[in-house]
């Protein structure tokens, strides 16, 4: 099992490495001469030089790139152009909204698949399946960002139970906090719950069909007891690897998502970052997510290997 | 006293029947075997005793395990009767355990769901049974998980499971069938020992006549969902009044008639000369690579031209490797292999086209050989491209004709799909793909093995008048020894990776003298021996 | 004992299976509606969609407007129509594009095993996943600009390690079929064999792939385009529409219904679709329904 996770680590490294130099090329060289591209057309050239000897753009390229990379580690993103602040600063104030956002709609959506799941698979093709499949279907289809338009105006603007936006902040309380962060995990949550749902049900209904379900049932276990007991725990180890990039999913979801409920996370800061050509702020945020979907992964990669007795030996 | 009786069961799917009129009956300490084809019903008939039928099936008639009627009981009560009263075991040992529970865990389950014991108790419990099937906590640890044991191992957790409350009945749905035939044996021998023991019944169901007369007590042999013969074993296969029980009989036993004429003066169609293939194995850890894994060492064996080498051995013993090898279909490590006196091999661009058109294969799957999407005509014709030319329209249409003709199938149906031929002539049609260039060598890998008896017979004598009227040689690879037996001139016994004893097919059966050649013998169950015993090993209650 | 044969019938009563087959009928028809509707606006639709009519701002659906104005009084339905023409191109060309590369790649990633392509490839597609799939789109976008060529290259992209992937690992399987091994022992190489042999075999696999990838990707352009990231202004998408309408949801709530229909009712097609296609093409569980 150590092996086959340090095996999955280095390879999971090699992959972030990986996306560091496409951020770093897409950042910074592509663009050409990123000082010219963040300060606009019209920009004053003296300000446009006096940007390049601040960014350090007259440096070698691989010395900047390590450069990043070293700061980065030290936990130094450098600084924003537009804001005048560290950047480690902004994102550190966006995350604490974007990642319990994240990880609450992956609650909600693990909560409502695994149930509605596994009542779907044991009753395979029954009224109470169907009606669960047919809801899954609607909801694979419907865009989180509507969904998200929908909520507000029933909750907020019609019933009033909920504000239409905003984040009052952690200071205001925890439960206030949860609160505004509701709305936008249902909606993020319901569209990523229904495909897990049905990959929960098909992935159930794969197992139930295996043989050694079929000798559970002849030891004298009833047909829950044998889904419960022998096929379940089966049927997780692919499901695992969906909940994995769910988080990928919702983390990119959300960037969307605060838009529609104005909430001071990462989305909103890459979009005005983007607006204001930061490419500071950009690849900074991005390659924070990329981490981010990076870990999750060593995570899901960790869980597969308890869930699954064959890995702890040996894995391809 | 009676631990199974079924009568008039009829059953259909949907309203596709699948039995009809049904009757058996198995006594206490009685072994019933149950033989047919594939489709004959053997499995559903013990599907339908332990009540797991398939979602669509109905079913009329009486079933009564241990006295008690199942079509009467609950599903509450049929759950406390599985396990207690029944049990069973299945074909596939390799799928049958949960890959994510330790085989200690899973035979204790057993124990208790039925309210036996304990969790702790349960476990001394399985322990315990483990030890009665041959793997005792100190060879093979309850703690283990099923992926981390042999097939063999396996299919002894399985039974395990299936004694663990010493039921009345077990049914052994061709338990041995996945097996090799040294560990089928050996689960025989398990068999019989623990029906004797625990004087349980056991219906045994197999495809094979030798094991069922080697072992049972009763026979009822089953042909398309009806029983159509049924009495004690040697009695049965003494009289046999049913025309089709003496048609199993006679193919199981089918020696195909063949004059083979050998040339043993001119360079052999195939020399392999010291030949290695290796396998790498995963890495022990980050810094210690593990030693290659050896399929194929150092083996050296000549096939010459009209002859028929037989190549036998237990999974995993390298024989398809080494076929593969010869095909030129994966790169040898060391060696040289010669087709007609030149050398080929995969290494490089590959052998010579023209020289790859000399050896030709037939494998084992009927299904899998072929794709689904082309006709028979591209199908059989696709060796054509190792021509130079390849033969245009009429000449064409004719060598497919001919080749078709050849297999005993007709030109008509080159136009057909290959899903609608059935398992028997799609194996006429991959030996009809393997002739069409007119090669002087063909490799069978198991062809025969996924047959029917009645099948495999035409089969062995097709390949036997087909090597007879062209001088063809082949090369036939089987695990199976009467098969072998019946085809070739000479045999090769290959063991892990060696080949361990060479030797004309008469002087192998007859005079073996390697103990792995011995052992291998000893364990294959013969139709004629068990028939000419002494009734010994019946039990009489 | 052995399996019935996986592909009897294959293509033989598809056609009466599909007939049979409500969920595929359904995405059908609501497939080619879409498809209809974005072709139609090449010829006609009821207005122009970038005629401004402010008189006429906000209107709830009359006889005149069928689903009503927006805020410039531009009519809903034929901005749809041409939305719809919007969001099939991208969608088309994305999944194009994800089909063209990747499946090649994959294809030669499966015959050469273990080569230093497949690996390349594996690791690339390793990567791609890495970035969660709307910020790859928002990078590019960021720095290329936005635009619908852009947001079509982004999901493009993205798409590429999908389809590499599938026909990587389908074709593996097939390279130890038998049958491909017969027709190595007929002397083919390689190439030959993926294009005769494995590709025909995806191609059921890859037609299901692509229609969930082609409804994935309407999904994405819309959200892109909410953002602001996808087509630009004049023409509409469904997206922007709906960007548009949130300034004006509790005044006009009409505006925001249409657009997200569209969408919702567009990807639902496209999914019932696909999940009938593979009823129809699954062995498994064309034997289960008989």
């Amino acid at each position: 099992m150590t092996l086959y996770l340090l095996r999955r680590l280095l390879s999971l490294s090699l992959t972030l490495l990986a996306a560091s130099i496409v951020v770093f090329l897409v950042t910074e060289i592509i663009p050409g001469d990123p000082a010219a591209f963040m300060m606009g057309i019209n920009a004053d050239p003296a300000a446009i030089a006096a940007l390049r000897s601040e960014l350090g753009l007259d440096q070698p390229v691989a010395f900047r790139y390590l450069n990043w990379i070293v700061g980065m580690l030290q936990g130094d993103f450098g600084q924003s152009y537009t804001y005048r602040v560290p950047v480690s600063e902004l994102v550190g104030d966006r995350i604490a909204v974007s990642l319990p956002l994240t990880l609450y709609a992956l609650a909600l959506s693990t909560l409502i698949a695994f149930p509605a799941g596994v009542f779907a698979a044991s009753r395979r093709n029954a009224p109470g399946d169907i009606a669960i499949m047919g809801v899954t279907q609607l909801g694979v289809a419907v865009p989180n960002f509507w969904f998200a338009m929908l909520l507000v105006l029933l909750f907020a603007i019609t019933l009033q139970w909920f504000s239409a936006g905003g984040f009052p902040g952690w200071d205001a309380g925890v439960l206030v906090a949860l609160k505004s962060l509701t709305l936008p995990a249902i909606a993020l949550a319901l569209p990523q719950a229904s495909i897990l749902a049905r990959v929960m049900r098909s992935s159930l209904l794969d197992t139930l069909d295996e043989d050694f379900v079929r000798t559970a049932r002849a030891k004298g276990l009833s047909r829950s007891q044998a889904l419960w007991g022998h096929a379940l725990r089966n049927a997780l180890i692919p499901v695992l690897t969906i909940v994995g990039l769910q988080f990928s999913f919702l983390l990119a979801g959300g960037i969307i998502i605060e838009n529609v409920f104005y909430l001071p996370g990462l989305g909103r800061l890459v979009f005005q970052a983007i607006s204001q050509r930061d490419l500071i702020v950009v690849r900074s945020v991005i390659i924070l997510l990329v981490f981010a979907v990076v870990a999750v992964t060593f995570l899901v990669d960790i869980a597969y290997a308890i869930a699954d007795p064959r890995l702890r030996r040996q894995r391809r | 006293m009676s631990v199974l009786s079924v009568r008039n069961l009829d059953l259909k799917i949907g309203r596709i029947p699948i039995l009809e009129d049904v009757d058996l009956t198995l006594d206490a300490g009685h072994i019933l075997g149950i033989v047919g084809e594939s489709g004959s019903g053997k499995s559903m008939t013990a599907l339908a005793i332990m009540q797991l039928l398939p979602r669509a099936a109905r079913w009329t008639g009486t079933i009564e395990v241990a006295g008690n009627d199942v079509g009467a009981m609950s599903e509450r009560a049929l759950c406390t009767m599985r396990g207690r009263d029944v049990s069973m075991i299945f074909q596939e040992p390799m799928t049958a355990l949960n890959p994510v529970h330790t085989i200690g865990d899973q035979v204790a389950e057993v124990v208790r769901i039925h309210g036996e014991a304990g969790r702790r108790h349960a476990h001394a419990r399985a322990i315990e049974v483990l030890g009665r099937v041959g793997l005792p906590p100190d060879r093979v640890a309850p703690d283990r998980y099923p992926h981390e044991l042999s097939g063999g191992q396996r299919q002894r957790v399985a039974i395990a499971m299936a004694i663990a409350l010493r039921p009345k009945l077990l049914i052994a749905d061709e338990p041995t069938t996945a097996l090799d035939v040294t560990t089928q044996a050996q689960i025989l021998d398990l068999l019989r020992k623990l029906v004797r023991e625990d004087g349980m019944g056991m219906m045994f169901i197999t495809h094979d006549l030798a094991v069922v007369a080697g072992l049972a007590d009763e026979v009822a042999v089953m042909k398309k969902g009806r029983v159509v013969e049924t009495g004690p074993t040697r009695q049965l296969f003494r009289q046999m009044r049913h025309p089709y029980t003496r048609a199993l009989f006679t193919a199981s036993a089918h020696v195909p008639e063949r004059q083979p004429r050998i040339e043993t003066a001119a360079t052999p169609v195939l020399e392999v000369r010291d030949v290695v293939r290796d396998y790498p194995r995963p890495r022990k850890n980050l810094f210690q690579a593990q030693a290659p894994f050896r399929a194929v060492d150092h083996v050296s064996l000549t096939v010459r031209a009209g002859e028929n080498v037989g190549l036998v051995g237990e999974s995993g013993c390298g024989k398809s490797t080494l076929a593969r090898a010869i095909l030129a279909l994966e790169a040898v490590q060391a060696g040289e292999i010669h087709l007609n006196g030149k050398a080929f091999s995969s290494a490089g661009a590959g052998p010579d086209i023209r020289q790859r058109a000399a050896a030709q294969v037939v494998f084992q799957d009927p299904y899998g050989s072929f794709n689904p999407r082309h006709r028979v005509r591209r199908l059989v014709s696709e060796p054509f491209f190792l021509m130079p030319e390849s033969p245009q329209d009429a000449d064409r249409e004719r060598r497919i004709g001919k080749a078709l003709e050849d297999v005993g199938l007709t030109a008509g149906d080159a136009d057909k799909y290959i899903h609608e031929f059935s398992g028997g002539q799609r194996q006429r049609i991959a030996i009809a793909r393997a002739l069409i260039i007119e090669p002087s060598l063909i490799v069978l890998d198991e062809a025969v093995s996924a047959l029917d008896v009645s099948i495999r017979a035409q089969i062995l004598d097709l390949l036997a008048g087909l090597s007879d009227r062209l001088g063809l040689s082949y090369l036939f690879i089987s695990h199976d020894l009467t098969v072998v037996r019946a085809i070739t001139d000479r045999v090769l016994v290959m063991q892990a990776g060696r080949i361990v004893e060479d030797g004309s097919t008469e002087d192998i059966f007859h005079n073996p003298r390697h103990p792995y050649t011995r052992s291998l013998l000893a364990a294959t169950p013969s139709l004629a021996a068990a028939l000419d015993e002494p009734s010994g090993e019946t039990v009489e209650t | 004992m052995s399996a019935p044969p996986a592909d009897r019938n294959a293509e033989g009563n598809f056609l009466g299976a599909a007939l049979r087959h409500p969920a595929f009928i359904a995405g059908l028809v609501l497939t080619l509606l879409f498809v209809g509707a974005a072709l139609l606006s090449y010829l006609w639709t009821p207005y122009d969609p970038t005629r401004l009519d402010i008189a006429a701002k906000l209107q709830t659906p009359t006889s005149g407007h069928w689903f009503g104005t927006d805020h410039f009084g531009r009519d809903i339905f034929s901005m749809l129509m041409v939305g719809a023409r919007v969001s099939i191109a991208v969608a088309i060309i994305a999944v194009g594009i994800g089909v063209s590369l990747g499946v090649p790649l994959g294809l030669y990633a499966a015959a050469h095993r273990g080569s230093l392509l497949d690996e390349v490839v594996m690791r690339g597609n390793d990567l791609i996943f890495a970035f969660p799939s709307l910020l790859l789109a928002i990078l590019i976008t960021a720095v290329f600009g936005p635009g619908a060529v852009n947001a079509i290259i982004a999901i493009g992209i993205f798409n590429i390690p999908v389809f590499a992937r599938l026909s990587r690992g389908a074709a593996l399987s097939l390279w130890t079929r038998e049958f491909v091994l017969a027709a190595r022992v007929a002397g083919k190489g390689r190439a030959r064999i993926s294009v005769e042999h494995i590709l025909p075999n995806l191609m059921n696999l890859l037609i299901v792939q692509g229609t969930i990838q082609f409804s994935l990707a309407v999904l994405a352009e819309a959200a892109l385009a909410y953002v602001g990231l996808g087509a630009q202004p004049p023409l509409p998408s469904w997206g922007r529409m709906l960007a548009d309408a949130q300034t004006f949801i509790s005044l006009a709530p009409h505006l925001a219904l249409f657009p997200g229909l569209a969408i919702v009712l567009t990807v639902l097609g496209l999914n019932l679709l696909g999940d009938g296609l593979r009823d129809l093409h699954d062995p498994r569980l064309r034997r289960a329904r008989t």
